[in-house]
């Protein structure tokens, strides 16, 4: 009895200090998705307090929207590679990093010089997103002033007189972005990666060495289970920065919140965003919001469920 | 693991910064869903009372009330503006206040969601709210009584007599006259005097003496036709205007009034269109232009790096920096092809940067006073020197004020024009549609379809367009 009267006690104690967080959070989080959700069945124009109730005829309208069936698309694609080629490469840096040297005196460490490829790796993470727009709009750019076409024009692998128009290519616009994500990414999780692997105690690899462990072996066999935490979590931050994409599409690529050439790099947060401010179309918009959240969250929970494994204690 | 902990903060971290997303796109309107539950919107609005309404005060401005402006500061800058508010003060006695922002959109939605919104508006610049849709959603007053009203400088004439032909059509929506559209523009090419000059080169009247001067462009290794590849708009430019020339005003009004066969068997349609692809097949456009943004081709274009760019009469004012002082800028109509109906000398001129009054203006009779003030003459010359550009008040600038090259020119062209003239409206009443042509227009110069492709994407945008509730409203004769 007493116990359990403690028990209400404290929890009373614990709801009295969380109460002001979780109103918080109850107002400028959860109410937000509450009326996306209802302005989802109406035809609020964005610009007026008026609307109309129209039920499921932005959803069914949606189903129809082939330029937003390509953005899914699109995203379910940058879902698959954007994780899989930053996490890829994080780990082979940091592996290379922490553990890939040349092992002398059968001590665990990194390539020379590894703790100032560690900074210079962590760079692009301190830009935003905004000037890495800038930066890689130079590298892109589709006339000879572009650092990518200036290079192979040099090199006489591009006619100067038709200079590849990277992000107006329809074949290579979405590749090009993957490429940015990927090039901001990877220095963070190699840092992320190598913090998990310096926790490793450092007796297990000297045991695999002892044993004759190759670096590949030293790898599949030791680091990578002993990271599996940390890259699953990776995989789904990942997951929903592929999932959003907008700042991104929006300014490098062409059309009213990007998505050009044609809707080839079109993700679902620009015909969004171009639906609710330049079409007038707020309620239809807010049904792809309805959309993209229901989505992210499923692909979340299936990451996690996917990638569960057996937890290895050390 | 320790790490995992980290992992996940970031998660709950990034889901933060997602659902601030999401709440910045619903935020600006908590607070109304009951209001809209109710049938939506207070319709009152509560100003300050009004003053009897007299010769001298057509709509009534109360002494000593505010008034509330927000202007988009782009190319013609805002201090034309903050002088216009300081002079309508002093003969008023108001309390003007002023925003000069290029973000008119995330600036003014929550304002309009909220009933709240300013007393004039510059609607313009690229996040500017569509005019279309802010009509359909009521928010703009009607501007008729303005055009009723008795000019400023001259009261026996009435506003509407003093502007120029075109700006009450232009400003129209659904049949009334809501936007103001107070700088006058003409559109179409734009060259370099001193390179012409320099080259022996003559400017084009017909489109194969255009072609004819870019190949020779070509030849002296730079390129024919530079455009703005990033924002399809201007090229369109150049096919509308071909369109409406070679096919008469007929065919402008066929794709303005949504007919079935704007473009779809429209010979007028497919052979400019087809004009304009040979400028792509014959690999006369400047390289790389169709990934440029209106910046980079423009200044590449500044740089003697084409023969040719299209453009509106802001194209001066926008590259003030990046020209050469020699470059001596030039206007030129669109050439035209074989047996067009309308003259070389006829060119698209129009009024554009609407002002509007929102309907729910707390101080309405003062937005409405200052639209009627905006076109005297003292105001438009006070435009003309400040932004370096012409507006729709006829004769509404002093001769004294000295006029750049390039707006020289127009100006000349304008004159030559004389009663041709003409303006498309479908960007203005259907932003899909613009939308879905631009894109198709992309294509094209990137040599990824052909005309007839261009001409079936182009139908389908106006057949869906058709089906908007405002294409019976909107309609033009």
């Amino acid at each position: 009895m007493s116990q359990v009267a403690q028990g209400k006690g404290r929890a009373g104690f614990v709801v009295g200090f969380l109460f002001a967080p979780i109103a918080l959070y109850l107002t400028f989080v959860i109410w937000p998705y509450v009326q996306t959700f209802g302005y989802s069945f109406t035809n609020w124009s964005g610009q007026s307090p008026t609307f109309d109730f129209v039920g499921l005829d932005n959803y069914l309208e949606l189903a129809k929207d082939e330029v937003f069936r390509g953005a899914l698309w699109h995203n379910l694609l940058l879902l698959v590679f954007v994780p899989v080629i930053t996490i890829l490469l994080a780990l082979f840096f940091a592996f290379m990093l922490n553990a890939g040297g040349r092992s002398g005196a059968g001590g665990v460490q990194g390539v020379r010089g590894s703790g100032f490829y560690k900074i210079v790796y962590f760079f692009p993470q301190v830009l935003s997103l905004a000037i890495l727009a800038v930066l890689f709009g130079a590298v892109y750019r589709s006339d000879e002033g572009g650092l990518l076409n200036g290079f192979l024009i040099r090199l006489g692998l591009v006619d100067r007189m038709q200079p590849i128009e990277w992000l107006n290519e329809p074949d290579l616009v979405l590749w090009c972005l993957l490429l940015v994500v990927v090039w901001h990414g990877v220095g963070f999780y190699l840092v992320l990666f190598s913090a998990a692997m310096q926790s490793v105690p450092k007796d297990i690899y000297e045991a695999a060495l002892l044993d004759g462990a190759g670096r590949a072996q030293t790898f599949f066999r030791v680091t990578l289970p002993l990271l599996w935490d940390s890259v699953q979590t990776s995989a789904v931050y990942l997951g929903i920065a592929a999932m959003d994409m907008f700042v991104l599409v929006s300014t490098m690529t062409s059309g009213q919140f990007g998505g050009g050439p044609d809707h080839h790099s079109e993700v679902m947060a620009t015909v969004l965003m171009r639906n609710f401010l330049y079409f007038g179309k707020s309620g239809y918009a807010c049904a792809m919001g309805v959309v993209l959240l229901v989505l992210t969250m499923v692909l979340s929970v299936i990451t996690l469920r996917a990638t569960r494994r057996e937890r290895i204690e050390f | 693991m320790s790490m995992a902990s980290t992992g996940e903060g970031l998660g709950r971290r990034d889901l933060i910064k997602r659902s601030a997303a999401l709440g910045l796109i619903t935020v600006p309107t908590a607070g109304f869903l009951s209001a809209c539950a109710s049938g939506g919107g207070e319709g009152t609005t509560k100003g300050p009372d009004k003053a009897p309404v007299t010769k001298e005060n057509p709509f009534g401005v109360a002494k000593g009330g505010k008034l509330d402006v927000v202007i988009f500061k782009g190319g013609f800058g805002d201090d034309y503006a903050k002088a216009w508010e300081a002079a309508f003060d002093k003969k008023w006695g108001t309390t003007s206040t002023h925003l000069g922002t290029q973000e008119i959109t995330s600036k003014l939605q929550p304002r309009f969601n909220n009933n709240t919104p300013p007393d004039v508006v510059d609607d313009s610049g690229a996040q500017r709210i569509k005019l279309d849709v802010l009509f359909k959603a009521n928010q703009l007053a009607d501007l008729t009584p303005v055009l009723e009203a008795p000019c400023l400088d001259d009261p026996t004439r009435k506003v509407r007599d003093v502007l120029i032909p075109g700006t009450v059509e232009q400003g129209t929506q659904g049949g009334k006259f809501v936007a103001l559209n107070y700088v006058y523009t003409v559109f179409g090419f734009w060259y370099s005097g001193k390179l012409f000059k320099e080259k022996g080169w003559t400017p084009p009247k017909t489109w194969d003496e255009f072609l004819a001067v870019c190949t020779k462009a070509k030849e002296a290794g730079i390129g024919g036709l530079a455009h703005q590849g990033k924002h399809p708009y201007y090229i369109n430019v150049v096919i509308m205007d071909l369109i409406a020339k070679k096919g008469g005003l007929e065919a402008m009004k066929a794709i303005d009034n949504l007919e079935p066969n704007a473009f779809d068997g429209s010979a007028a349609a497919l052979e400019a269109v087809e004009a304009v692809y040979e400028v792509v097949e014959k690999g006369l456009l400047m390289p790389g232009t169709n990934g440029l943004n209106h910046t980079e081709s423009q200044t590449a274009w500044n740089q003697y790096k084409a023969a040719f760019i299209p453009s509106g009469s802001w194209l001066e004012n926008e590259q003030l920096k990046q020209t050469p002082d020699d470059f001596d800028m030039q206007f030129l109509p669109v050439p035209v092809l074989a047996g067009s109906k309308l003259p070389f000398e006829a060119i698209r001129a129009g009024a554009g940067e609407p002002f509007i009054v929102p309907d729910k203006a707390a101080n309405k009779p003062a937005g409405l006073e200052f639209i009627r003030s905006m076109l005297s003459r003292e105001w438009s010359t006070l435009f003309a020197q400040q932004a370096n550009s012409l507006t729709v008040v006829k004769d509404g600038v002093d001769p004294n004020v000295k006029l750049r090259p390039g707006t020289q020119s127009a100006v000349t062209a304008l004159k030559s024009a004389g009663e041709n003239t003409f303006n498309y409206l479908y960007p203005d009443w259907y932003s899909e549609m613009d939308t879905a042509i631009q894109d198709a227009s992309n294509e094209l110069m990137a040599k990824r379809i052909q005309p007839k492709e261009w001409i079936k994407r182009a139908q389908a945008a106006v057949n869906k367009a058709a089906q908007d509730p405002n294409a019976k409203n909107n309609r033009r004769s």
